[in-house]
């Protein structure tokens, strides 16, 4: 079976008081995510994505539907571990996640609750150090890094318990652009070169590029579902939904109204040239 | 401002007072302050100096560290000297109102300042060479026979390491919070003790608030960290006593013994 | 033009006399004109954080000197709360200095501060509520009961309502999706047009400075490398790479361009410039 994480019909409101009305923020989602692939979901706050998330490792439980985690029901309470040791998640903010006040004891913590034998936890937090480009950093405190840093950090905590999966639920929202570069770039790294799914919620439209597959979210429903370069292309679609195209497609769905022969399937800017060129010489 | 309070700081470093397991060191203080409490007269006293400079010259943490931790503890210890000094019956040497000075009030002012600053230096050596992290292992550790009588050691010693790791969080939150309202023109500094107190409020709804929050965040990236308590965890560190941690608490029991054999002969 | 404020060979070094001592800001000068917009940028580290809390008197400098209105706001150290109601700065995630039981109150607790007092304070604190876009009716809701954007806007309105000359916003988007950084952005524009006073937007998006200023300032390295209009800025685009600044995508386009051989204006940092500049391009028959 090649599914990682498969959804059906997912709804989920909050636990409220007795009478008062429940609002679904999830209202049936269907999605199947593919082991090994990278998937970005978008939406503005409140669209439903940070409660998807939250239901692929069992942080949260559907109130209807089914959540299947590697063929595991997340429902079932005796899956929880199960679920938690395959997808891996990693939070908005970087502060809250850190357990330990020395950066590798923090990376340790998720195979010590797995009870891994202590040689090979030493080697995991090695490897997981490596992997993120923090081994320099092994016994720094924590508190004294950048958030880019401590959101590897974050990261190589999850992949030391070697999951197959890492959703990062807003991880980059806090960081500034040299931060967020950073960790997309790792979890890049790790989806090409381990296989690991990554899955990245965020409302930056500019890191949609670098994924297989989009989701766009709207009031807890699957509004829009596509490689990048066929979602992003979707101007007017997009801001009705609360987003913005990326600049470049922006640019270029301009100068298609203008007349120019342009199509707006450019997501870098060298792409850009390359077609605002072509109408040129043309 | 708040950024240099220090609060069981920890010096790296790889002297032989550093490798030493974390439960070798604490036992070492409770013999070192037994022995500290059962000295007598100078003899006993001459050779807890020694003892705790020979530590301090092992353990290569300057002597200027040390000294700067008594500070705080500078009221107590005057306090403790004047006491001592002027109400101690015995020979009276000079006497002027309620104050009158003894020979055995100077011995006693002298040996009761002696022990505490000797006391705290001692236990900040400790923890001037001891990670808190470490720290905290030796004590679950130590107390590991407890969790038979189903004490929570393991929850106590996790709280305790995520309390030592968010104080460094929680100062520079108190910082920035403390900033924030002052350039909303709270007053921090000025005012009655009552107008003071008041002035805290813009600082501790927020300040608790927060630390809630990260509390809530905290428990929940735990859990999808796998936590499940204490029970099947392993350690990326695991204890161990060397040759050296043996040969340090064999020569704690001597000082203990030496300095109860002294004391049987009042010296 | 007299500046508002002038920054005058600011120094600030941070644990002075010990080991760890490190300059945060070193010698820096930079003057802020009444009723601009500034933006100042700079990745984190280079300084701004340290350089904005000057400005309000909250840090005092180890060297050089801020004037306001050019006076010394250090010249009586008993007064240096004046200066923090007419230099208003909103720090960075504001909404965890929220405290008061109800949305008005905590708006009202900078005023208050100031000693206004009944119908002058409600007026002001309605007036700032109305600048960030909340709505009248939840002045009176606890500030907990409200999302992380209205939040915010609650702490931006509680620096407003002191009415002061300057009003200085630390990443005041930081965090929020696209739809919320525009609207408040919007508010932000709209209140520095209704009020004529003078705003400084601290950013490390690009994007955003070039979208809103007047003028920008670059820190980088503790120290101001770049200042001047968005265009002249902009025009350095190698400079701001080089300090490790992105500069907008619609730049990048440009640049590249450039690189190509297409004579065009690398100082452009919005859509509707480089369409224009394309629209003009190929009118003349300019080829690649």
């Amino acid at each position: 079976m090649n599914d990682m994480i498969q959804t059906k019909s997912l709804t989920f409101h909050y636990p409220v008081e007795e009478g008062e009305p429940a609002p679904d923020v999830l209202r049936g989602v269907d999605l199947t995510i593919e082991q090994g692939s990278f998937v970005v979901i978008l939406g503005h706050n409140g669209s439903g994505k940070s409660t998807l998330a939250k239901h692929m490792n069992a942080a949260l439980v559907p109130t209807g539907g089914q959540v299947l985690v590697d063929g595991y029901d997340t429902a079932e309470e005796e899956n929880t571990l199960e679920v938690r040791r395959r997808v891996g998640m990693v939070f908005q903010n970087p502060d809250n996640q850190i357990v330990a006040n020395v950066v590798e004891e923090d990376v340790a913590f998720g195979p010590e609750n797995l009870g891994v034998p202590t040689e090979e936890i030493a080697r995991r937090v090695r490897q997981s150090l490596q992997a993120v480009g923090m081994e320099d950093f092994a016994l720094h405190a924590p508190h004294l890094l950048s958030g880019g840093q401590k959101q590897r950090v974050a990261i190589a905590g999850v992949i030391a318990m070697e999951p197959m999966c890492i959703v990062l639920d807003e991880s980059t929202a806090m960081l500034d652009p040299s931060g967020r570069r950073e960790v997309l770039e790792t979890v890049q790294r790790l989806n090409r070169e381990k296989g690991i799914t990554v899955i990245l919620i965020t409302h930056h439209m500019s890191e949609a590029a670098y994924a297989h597959r989009v989701i766009v979210m709207d009031s807890g429903r699957v509004a829009m579902d596509g490689p990048p370069a066929e979602i992003l292309t979707q101007v007017d679609r997009l801001r009705q939904l609360g987003l913005t195209a990326p600049p470049t497609v922006l640019l270029l769905s301009a100068l298609q109204k203008d007349g120019w022969d342009v199509s707006l399937d450019a997501l870098t800017v060298e792409d850009c040239a390359d077609q605002i060129c072509r109408a040129l010489g043309a | 401002m708040l950024k240099d309070i220090t609060l069981g700081q920890y010096f790296p470093g790889n002297s032989v007072a550093h490798r030493l397991d974390p439960r070798t060191k604490l036992l070492m203080v409770v013999a070192y302050i037994v022995a500290l409490f059962s000295a007598v007269w100078v003899v006993s006293y001459g050779l807890m100096i020694l003892v705790l400079a020979g530590c301090i010259a092992v353990s290569r943490v300057p002597v200027k560290s040390l000294v700067r931790g008594l500070k705080p503890v500078l009221i107590i210890l005057v306090f403790t000297g004047v006491i001592n000094l002027f109400w101690t019956p015995g020979e009276s040497l000079w006497h002027w109102w309620v104050f009158n000075l003894t020979r055995e009030g100077i011995q006693r002012a002298i040996f009761m300042v002696l022990r505490i600053t000797m006391l705290i230096m001692g236990t900040f050596l400790m923890t001037y060479t001891t990670s808190p992290i470490r720290l905290t292992d030796g004590l679950e550790s130590l107390l590991g026979p407890l969790k038979k009588l189903h004490l929570p050691i393991h929850e106590l010693s996790m709280m305790m390491s995520i309390a030592l790791r968010f104080i460094p969080t929680l100062i520079e939150e108190t910082d920035k919070i403390m900033s924030a309202q002052k350039a909303r023109g709270a007053d921090f500094e000025s005012g009655s003790v009552l107008q003071r107190a008041r002035a805290m409020i813009p600082l501790l709804v927020p300040l608790f608030i927060s630390a809630f929050r990260r509390a809530d965040e905290l428990a929940v990236a735990m859990e999808c960290r796998c936590y499940h308590g204490g029970k099947g965890r392993t350690k990326l560190h695991v204890l161990r006593y060397q040759g050296i941690d043996y040969a340090a608490l064999f020569l704690s029991l001597v000082v203990v013994a030496a300095v109860f054999a002294l004391r049987r002969f009042g010296l | 033009m007299e500046p508002i404020i002038r920054v005058d060979h600011l120094t600030h070094t941070y644990g002075q006399g010990t080991p760890f001592c490190r300059s945060a800001v070193k010698d820096v000068c930079l003057d802020i004109y009444p009723g601009e917009l500034l933006g100042m940028i700079g990745h984190t580290g280079s300084g701004k954080s340290t350089l904005i809390q000057h400005l309000n008197g909250l840090l005092k400098p180890t060297g050089g000197k801020i004037l306001f209105h050019g006076r010394d706001i250090w010249a009586e150290p008993g007064r240096i709360r004046d200066i923090r109601f007419k230099v208003g700065l909103v720090f960075q995630y504001p909404e965890y200095q929220l405290f008061e039981e109800t949305v008005g109150k905590d708006i009202a607790f900078g005023p208050r501060n100031m000693g206004l007092e009944g119908d002058a304070l409600r007026e002001r604190v309605e007036e700032a509520a109305g600048f960030v876009g909340l709505s009248p009716d939840l002045l009176d809701k606890s500030p907990f009961e409200l999302s992380g954007g209205q939040k915010r806007r609650v702490a931006i309105a509680g620096v407003i309502a002191m009415m002061p000359e300057v009003l200085i916003l630390d990443e005041p988007s930081a965090g929020l999706d696209p739809a919320g950084r525009d609207s408040l952005l919007n508010n932000i524009r709209s209140y520095h047009a209704a009020t004529g006073s003078t705003v400084v937007l601290v950013s490390h998006s690009m994007d955003e400075v070039a979208e809103n200023a007047d003028r920008i300032a670059v820190l980088a390295d503790a120290g101001v490398v770049l200042c001047g209009t968005p265009r002249e800025v902009f025009s350095h685009g190698e400079t701001l790479e080089a300090v490790g600044l992105t500069v907008p995508q619609v730049t990048k386009v440009a640049m590249e361009l450039r690189r190509r051989g297409v004579a065009i204006d690398s100082a452009i940092y919005t859509v509707e410039d480089l369409r224009r500049a394309l629209d003009a391009l190929r009118e003349g028959g300019a080829p690649c």
